[in-house]
């Protein structure tokens, strides 16, 4: 695959994760258990869709076919969006809402941490930038990840439910394939299995901490990233691209 | 302290137009008068929510989705900075949210119509953020010292609410002939409900006199009402769309526009409970609050094991 089209995928993949799982915690806006966190929860889904617009801008940029981050986001169906797995999920309860958030926060600081020093020069940018969000949404998350595991019974039980249930979709976030092979030989994205090594300790203290169990690893299929998705990524796309798939082509 | 000299010293504070602050004597109906109203308000911050965050993962481009994430964040903050000036008056928050659930609080009718299109979401910010503008200016000025800080903070992002909301008007205004119906199809739907948000005519708003000697209030619903008819028509015409009152015209003599007359029917109806979308609104906040119960008992018990650790390890 010649390099911009590999930027292309890469893009794609933390864009799309970025904008999915943003439009779940959007879901959410005005239903928080209490007032401060509706704000919280708000906030966070604003800094992860508004960096899914930095990184499907700059995607439709090294593809290099005129597109817009709006022509990205609400224009492709379901077998083109490259979103891991785990931004799909349903909110389900509060436990599920933050252990999604925890897991994917504690993946993003690590790999924000790295792509600071991308020899892609607008990607170590932008990745300086969300460092400092993705940082307050894992201490955010971190934060309600001990004070469930260790508050009551029924949030230890609720929680540890939503950790094994979400375990499923951890692999795929280490799951190396040729776009990062080749990324990583040009030093534009990190190696994957140092990510892991890093998000291991990282998860493992705040599990322990929560007085969590660490589930056991599992197999899963691929998926997200090869367009294989879940089945509620249709509905998603179904409630986000609505307006510019009834009215195709109008200025909003 | 006889009751009648503390009374005539507050009036002289008022009338003086200095504030009154927390600690400060105060009538009980005066303190009682701004807790509801306070409460009132906040709650429609809240209950304002909703509607708004029903077209969010629905917003046509991720520019717009952004955008109104950040407004409805917005009032969810002035909720919160509400809730904290009516905690100065001495209620208590849970108090007030429980009052919501129940449905026994009121919030600002107009968040009672449902939004059926992306362009309700512009007719919003135009007319309902307007119109909560016009009153809120006036409440900068309220004696109240807590609430009137309140009120300037919110100001400011209300107006660009506004701008925001008259800028997606006057966008489907300039698009497509589909675009132009929807713009107008909500101003049809949300017109008369934002005169009501005004409150009830002043011969039927029997309170008011004494908020006005107390300057809680010093416009009454009426004149609050005619700027918003006067603000608004100019910006109808800007728009090219049509506010649906046969009766609305300019009149000389009075330098104000005329205008029809409200189905205070409706109005009674849906402060009654009886709007089409009272019951979903408070149930919404019913089940959230629900639902996270189990949440805020985990930070309470979380907090209590914490100071108990650190106790023993003193
Ligand atoms: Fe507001
Ligand atoms: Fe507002």
């Amino acid at each position: 695959m010649k390099q911009q089209e590999v930027l292309f995928q890469y893009l794609l993949r933390l864009g799309d994760t970025n904008l999915i799982l943003g439009h779940r915690l959007s879901e959410l806006c005005g239903h928080g258990p209490v007032l401060e966190e509706d704000i919280a929860l708000t906030n966070i889904a604003l800094d992860l869709i508004g960096q899914s617009r930095i990184l499907l801008s700059y995607a439709a940029k090294a593809e290099g076919q005129g597109r817009t981050e709006d022509d990205l986001a609400y224009l492709r169906d379901v077998g083109q969006f490259r979103n891991l797995l785990l931004a799909e999920v349903p909110n389900g309860d509060f436990a599920v809402t933050i252990c999604r958030l925890f897991l994917y926060s504690a993946y993003t600081c690590e790999l924000l941490t790295l792509l600071c020093d991308s020899k892609d020069e607008y990607l170590a940018g932008y990745a300086a930038k969300a460092l400092k969000e993705a940082t307050y949404h894992l201490r955010h998350s971190t934060n309600w990840m001990v004070r469930l595991g260790d508050g009551t019974a029924e949030s230890h039980h609720r929680l540890q439910t939503a950790l094994n249930r979400l375990w499923m979709y951890i692999p795929e976030l280490f799951d190396g394939d040729a776009i990062d092979v080749q990324l990583q030989e040009t030093g534009i994205a990190p190696d994957p299995n140092v990510l892991k090594e890093k998000w291991n300790t990282r998860v493992n203290a705040v599990l322990a901490e929560a007085t969590l169990n660490r589930p056991p690893d599992q197999w899963m299929g691929k998926g997200g990233r090869d367009g294989i998705h879940t089945e509620h990524l249709g509905f998603i796309l179904a409630e986000l691209q609505y307006l510019q798939r009834a009215y195709p082509g109008n200025q909003w | 302290m006889d009751i009648g000299i503390l009374e005539k010293g507050f009036q002289q504070h008022v009338d003086a137009e200095k504030k009154i602050e927390a600690k400060d004597w105060m009538p009980e109906k005066y303190r009682n008068t701004l807790i509801r109203q306070i409460s009132q308000h906040a709650h429609s911050e809240v209950v304002g929510m909703l509607p708004e965050a029903n077209w969010i993962t629905r917003a046509p481009s991720l520019r717009r989705k952004v955008a109104l994430l950040a407004k409805v964040q917005d009032e969810a903050g002035h909720g919160l900075y509400l809730y904290s000036a009516a905690e100065t008056l001495g209620a208590e928050r849970a108090d007030l949210v429980e009052a919501l659930n129940d449905g026994s609080a009121k919030y600002s009718s107009i968040f009672n119509y449902p939004t059926l299109t992306w362009a309700d979401i512009g007719a919003i910010g135009w007319l309902v953020d307007g119109a909560a503008i016009i009153n809120q200016v006036m409440l900068q000025r309220t004696s109240y010292g807590p609430y009137s800080r309140a009120m300037i903070r919110i100001c400011k992002e209300e107006s660009f609410h506004q701008r925001q909301g008259y800028e997606m008007m006057l966008t489907l205004c300039n698009g497509s002939p589909e675009q132009k119906a929807m713009a107008q199809d909500a101003l049809n739907r949300w017109w008369w409900p934002s005169l009501m948000m005004f409150g009830p005519t002043d011969k039927d708003s029997p309170n008011s006199a004494l908020s006005m000697k107390w300057k809680i209030k010093r416009k009454s619903n009426d004149e609050l009402r005619q700027d918003f008819v006067d603000n608004s028509v100019p910006q109808a015409k800007i728009l090219g769309i049509t506010i649906p009152d046969p009766d609305l015209k300019w009149n000389e003599e009075r330098g104000h526009y005329d205008f029809g007359t409200i189905d205070w029917e409706e109005f009674y109806n849906v402060i009654k409970g009886n709007g089409p979308c009272n019951r979903q609104r408070v149930e919404a906040r019913k089940t959230a609050w629900e639902k996270g119960r189990w949440v805020r008992d985990a930070a309470v018990a979380y907090a209590d094991k914490k100071k108990n650790k650190e106790k023993d390890a003193a």
